[in-house]
């Protein structure tokens, strides 16, 4: 919200020092994002007198002027189509900078000099206005400087309120902070009540009970509907961001301004019988000013007459009742509106207006009859008219009052840890206006009418705090309870993992939770992701459902960057397709050249195995490598022969496999690309190691060559090794797998290296070449494998 | 016997030449067996020494062992020699280009809201603080009305929401960690949750997913002084600088009194820079004092209870740490981007 500092200092000492008001108001809760000067710099340019208006020989929309700079009589040619003989306009004289940073000079138009230039509003930067000339008031003298004239040398306070803080949205509430932040009395103009002059009055009917409590009306008859505001109140609605529009539409706007009363003009020879407040009726349609026609529900407040519904109670006014061109009575609504029926009730039309804004929050139910008679005035001395008399009408007996809440000193520092003395507590909740009676163990405090925010002891306590200033709390550390965080050992941290990937290369990534839909469908064919109601665009509109397409989406902006080698990992979850079920998942990418480009390496691409060395790492440090298994299963993401699922015990923990190269083709990304990921839950969950005797006997190596069908997996071969070898093998190696001409078609070589070792003796040949009779014999019976003849 | 005596010099000197002109150890081997071998010429002339005449002999003998003596001195000096020679070939031939680059992989790199987010966590766990975390797809009751904001609080516009159709939605904030903390664990609880977090909002300085970090404490006697105390001591920790901190009075409707969190600039120390708008602060938290009603929702007594919360966001926060200076970097996973945070 802008503020005014011209208008704020009609209402209290601000004191001379605007940054370190500024401050203060920041520093007790009122944050002022900017400060900014109300005009730019105008030197130069002051209020000029049009003397004569004369016809330019040569060209038509231009016209030759005499005009009085007040030292100088001067001619300058004008476009403006409002320039006439008589007026008051801002003359920028030669040598003045304009604020689009035009330099006036003499010069010549169609071969007429011109010593100046009339300016309009928007030259000056005061206003869009481009219209024409600022027509500036009759009653400012001739030459004065611009500046000084319209005391333009104003700053702007741009205030950030809180949601809470309704009450601040005015230059009244805005002063009351500031007496309070300054200790300052606060001294606002007088609203003098207008005596009526006729006994016109319009019925009111409150049908809403407490919703409504309060409703002040007023006829102001015979009103000039086209009249402007005077420049004066025009000037101070510009500051505060708000356009003149027509004297009456500027009064209430100013009213709600300065007072925070939010306040609507009717059309009166267009209301029908009465203005009744009542809630809406299921299926009601009310035309909105912007032309839509919305529904309404009975929660909905309304204002309506005797046929229909007028508009949004406490929202927006409807197209059928305002003001027209035609408009001669004017009934002048001005009501207090329970927050809660407001609330949100705007924003379900889609509709943030500055009347709802107040109103959700609270506006003073004290306010209205003060509110009403300073419009009154000001309409009348805007746009003439003969008021009736102000009624007020109530639905209850009293208006809503602002119940005492209680507070105890104590608290004050039990919450803030600070000690603050019993006075100045009461002193400072006395600076915002409110009363509190009892003593320091059992303060009653009353909050004033305009306070929605205080309900409970802790709004006491921090209204305290904030005036005494958090600066002021000290720094205290708090001594603790001695406790001991747990720490488990049985689980591979995401820190150990990301850590590794790293070391081995991967760079993390971190990629939306949310995907484009058409590139994950490439991915995931066949299944329906989590959709939001309300994306963001279509490239982010459903919850992914793993995380490689958004490494794949990372890979290929890499490679468009000329990052040709990609390695990518991150840790995040995943989410189910139908309910959406979290799963974290630790992902990783691979594509490009198996090694950073080197010296003395062979280039080649990475391949199915680097990847899944890289996996086997990570699935290393869970310390229980042999727990896990790589099983060949289809995947529709993936190369229907390089995909496996990663088995540990009996649970499925991950994926590795190489994007099938269809859909590679259609995400734009080159073959091959490798992915893997797995479940951090199940996947990483760590063995606590447990110690084993090392064997102190020496370990015999046998090496064996076997030729196995293409069919028997390697993985079949050496689980079969180790269940025929027995507890005597220690460690198992492949060493080699060989396909060609010397083996045949079909078939493949397979080099096995094995270990074997005793931990209560040592081992004899004999003792090792039964082992390996053993597993021959195994293979040959069980996977029709036969050793090689060397 | 000066014959003898003569032969035996010469003898010596033959051996001696040939031994330097020896460029192997092999050479000097053959030299060896010719000359002091079983049938080698100095061990014959020994052999003969039996023939001779007991004075003849011991002349004679101490003669030849001398000359003995000698050539196998000069055997071993020349050995020594070429072994020398010959490892000093070796390692001139084996000497490398050390400023040829290494081979292998070369090492990766975490994101550097992580490096931040693990900052962060390893300086509260050493606080006493646990971890603590929470669904990103949340209901309406946790985001919003356990936290003291209702359906039609005028604070929800300060949310934009993400939501799906069946009503469940993004979380805006890892504040409901501090919920599901507290409705399964009655105080004292001192818990940070780290996480991501969603606002429908996208621009130069938004983006629609974000890191939070949320800190919660509920004790008896907590106080809004312990607060400042321990966000101070954070904020100096994490920069490892003696940064200034101040707390700009504002609103969240789960905590009051509540708190904007300013530090002095951590870019140019308060002086006013880009970074600080050249206010010389730069505003790194929310926080406060947990609301009565925040408790009461989760059956905490808050007449017995106070506490205080905090959230932060980790990608301001490391903005300021590492000086990157668009937000959006951070998600479009640029090589040369997270290659800087190695």
């Amino acid at each position: 919200m802008r503020i005014s500092l011209q208008w704020l200092r009609e209402w209290v000492s601000t004191g001379e020092d605007v940054p370190a008001l500024a401050h203060a108001l920041t520093m007790a809760g009122l944050e002022i994002e900017a400060v900014e000067r109300a005009a730019p710099d105008l030197a130069g340019v002051v209020v000029g007198e049009v003397r004569s208006v004369e016809r330019h020989p040569d060209a038509e929309k231009l016209s030759v002027c005499r005009v009085s700079s007040g030292a100088e009589e001067l001619q300058i040619v004008c476009g403006a189509p409002n320039v006439r003989a008589g007026m008051k306009a801002p003359l920028a004289t030669v040598g003045a900078l304009l604020p689009g940073g035009v330099r006036i000079k003499k010069a010549k138009l169609r071969g007429v000099e011109s010593f100046g230039m009339l300016c309009s509003a928007r030259e000056l930067a005061l206003s869009e206005d481009s219209n024409g000339l600022l027509e500036l008031p009759a009653e400012l003298q001739t030459g004065q400087p611009l500046t000084e004239a319209l005391a333009l040398d104003d700053v702007i306070l741009d205030v950030n309120l809180t949601p809470n803080r309704g009450d601040c949205m005015s230059v009244a509430g805005v002063a009351r902070e500031v007496a309070a932040a300054r200790s300052e009395r606060l001294h606002p103009p007088q609203i003098e009540p207008v005596a009526a002059a006729s006994s016109s009055t319009f019925p009111v009917r409150l049908d809403a009970g407490a919703a409504c409590p309060k409703f002040a009306g007023r006829v102001i008859r015979g009103v000039r509907v086209g009249a402007q505001s005077p420049f004066w109140m025009q000037e101070r609605l510009r500051r505060a961001g708000v356009r003149s529009i027509s004297a009456v539409v500027d009064v209430t706007n100013y009213v709600m301004l300065e007072l925070g009363q939010p306040m609507h003009a009717y059309d009166l020879g267009r209301l029908h019988g009465a203005i009744v407040v009542r809630f809406a009726k299921a299926g009601e349609q009310l035309t909105l000013l912007d032309g839509r026609t919305v529904e309404l529900t009975p929660d909905v407040l309304v204002i309506a007459d005797e046929r229909t519904v007028l508009g949004l109670a406490g929202v927006m006014g409807g197209e059928a009742s305002g003001i027209n061109d035609a408009t001669t009575d004017v009934f002048l609504e001005v009501a207090f509106f329970d927050p809660s029926v407001i609330a949100g009730r705007g924003r379900r039309y889609g509709l943030m207006t500055d009347a709802s804004q107040r109103f959700e929050r609270g506006v003073d139910p004290q306010l209205q009859e003060r509110a009403i008679e300073r419009a009154t005035r000001l309409l009348i001395e805007c746009a003439g008219g003969e008021p009736g008399p102000t009624v007020v009408m109530q639905s209850v007996e009293a208006p809503p009052a602002q119940p005492a809440v209680g507070l105890r000193h104590s608290r004050v520092e039990h919450v803030l840890g600070a000690k603050i003395p019993a006075e100045l507590v009461r002193e400072l909740l006395n600076r915002l206006g409110m009363e509190v009676a009892g003593g320091p163990d059992a303060w009653r405090v009353t909050p004033p009418s305009w306070r929605f925010d205080i309900r409970i002891e802790q709004d006491l306590i921090e209204e305290v705090a904030r005036l005494y200033g958090f600066d002021n709390i000290p720094e205290v550390h708090a001594t603790i309870a001695q406790t001991m965080t747990p720490w488990t050992e049985a689980r591979v941290r995401n820190e150990r993992a990301a850590d590794l990937l790293v070391d081995r290369g991967y760079q993390e990534a971190i990629t939306y939770t949310f995907t484009d839909a058409q590139e994950q469908g490439i991915l995931h064919p066949g299944e329906t992701a989590l959709a939001l109601s309300n994306p963001i665009s279509a490239e982010l509109s459903v919850m992914r459902l793993s995380l490689w397409p958004g490494l794949l989406r990372a890979a290929r902006d890499n490679q468009r960057r000329q990052q040709q080698r990609v390695r990518l990992f991150e840790i995040g979850r995943r989410y189910a397709g139908d309910t959406g079920a979290e799963t974290e998942v630790a992902a990783g990418l691979a594509a490009g050249a198996a090694l950073p480009e080197q010296w003395d390496a062979t280039p080649r691409t990475v391949d199915f195995f680097d990847v899944k060395g890289d996996l086997e790492a990570l699935l290393a440090t869970t310390g229980a490598a042999e727990e896990f298994r790589f099983v060949s299963q289809p995947n529709p993401t993936f190369h229907p022969g390089q995909s496996a699922r990663i088995w540990r015990g009996d649970r499925e923990v991950g994926w590795l496999g190489a994007v099938h190269p269809e859909h590679l083709k259609q995400l734009d990304l080159t073959y091959p690309v490798y992915v893997f990921e797995v479940e951090t839950e199940s996947g990483l969950r760590a063995r606590v190691p447990q110690y084993s005797e090392i064997s102190r006997y020496p370990s015999i190596r046998r090496d064996l060559a076997v030729i196995a069908d293409e069919a028997v997996s390697v993985g079949a071969l050496c689980e079969e090794v180790r269940r025929a070898a027995g507890a005597l093998l220690k460690a198992l190696h492949v060493l080699s797998v060989y396909r060609g001409a010397q083996i045949g078609k079909g078939k493949k070589s397979i080099a096995l290296g094995l270990q074997l070792q005793d931990t209560a003796r040592t081992l004899t040949d004999n003792e090792a070449d039964a082992v390996v009779a053993q597993v021959v014999r195994a293979l040959g019976d069980r996977l029709d494998a036969a050793i090689r003849d060397k | 016997m000066a014959e003898s005596a003569q032969n035996l010099q010469s003898l010596v000197d033959g051996a001696r030449a040939d031994i330097e002109r020896c460029t192997a150890i092999g050479e000097l081997e053959q030299i060896r067996v010719r000359l002091l071998g079983k049938k080698g010429d100095i061990t014959a002339l020994l052999k003969s020494l039996g023939a001779m005449d007991p004075e003849a002999r011991r002349t004679a003998g101490a003669a030849i062992n001398e000359a003995k003596e000698a050539i196998a001195s000069a055997l071993d000096e020349r050995r020594k020699a070429l072994e020398a020679q010959q490892l000093a070939a070796q390692l001139a031939s084996e000497s490398v280009d050390v400023t040829l680059p290494g081979r292998g992989q070369a090492l990766g790199g975490l994101h550097p809201v992580t490096r931040v987010r693990r900052r962060l966590e390893q300086l509260f766990r050493n606080a006493g603080f646990t971890i603590a975390d929470g669904p990103e797809i949340e209901d309406d009751w946790h985001n919003f009305e356990a936290l003291n904001i209702p359906a039609d609080h005028p604070a929800r516009a300060m949310h934009d929401t993400f939501y799906f159709p069946d009503g469940r939605l993004l979380r805006t904030h890892t504040s409901p960690v501090q919920v599901r903390v507290m409705k399964n664990q009655q105080p004292p609880v001192r818990v940070i949750a780290p996480g991501r977090v969603y606002r429908c909002d996208s621009d130069m300085t938004h983006t629609p997913m974000f890191h939070q970090i949320e800190g919660l404490v509920v004790d008896e006697g907590v106080t809004f002084a312990n607060m400042k105390a321990i966000l101070h001591a954070l904020m100096r920790e994490l920069f490892e600088k003696d940064v200034k901190m101040r707390l700009r009075p504002s609103y969240f409707p789960f905590t009051e009194p509540s708190a904007e969190v300013d530090i002095s600039c951590v870019s140019c120390g308060g002086a006013g820079c880009r970074v600080c708008k050249n206010t010389g602060w730069v505003e790194v938290s929310g926080c406060g004092v947990v609301h009565p009603n925040v408790l009461r929702a989760v059956n905490i007594d808050p007449e017995r209870y106070t506490g205080y919360a905090f959230g932060m966001g980790i990608d301001r926060l490391t903005m300021l740490r590492y000086n990157v200076n668009d937000i959006r970097m951070y998600f479009e996973n640029d090589l040369r981007f997270l290659r800087q945070f190695a």
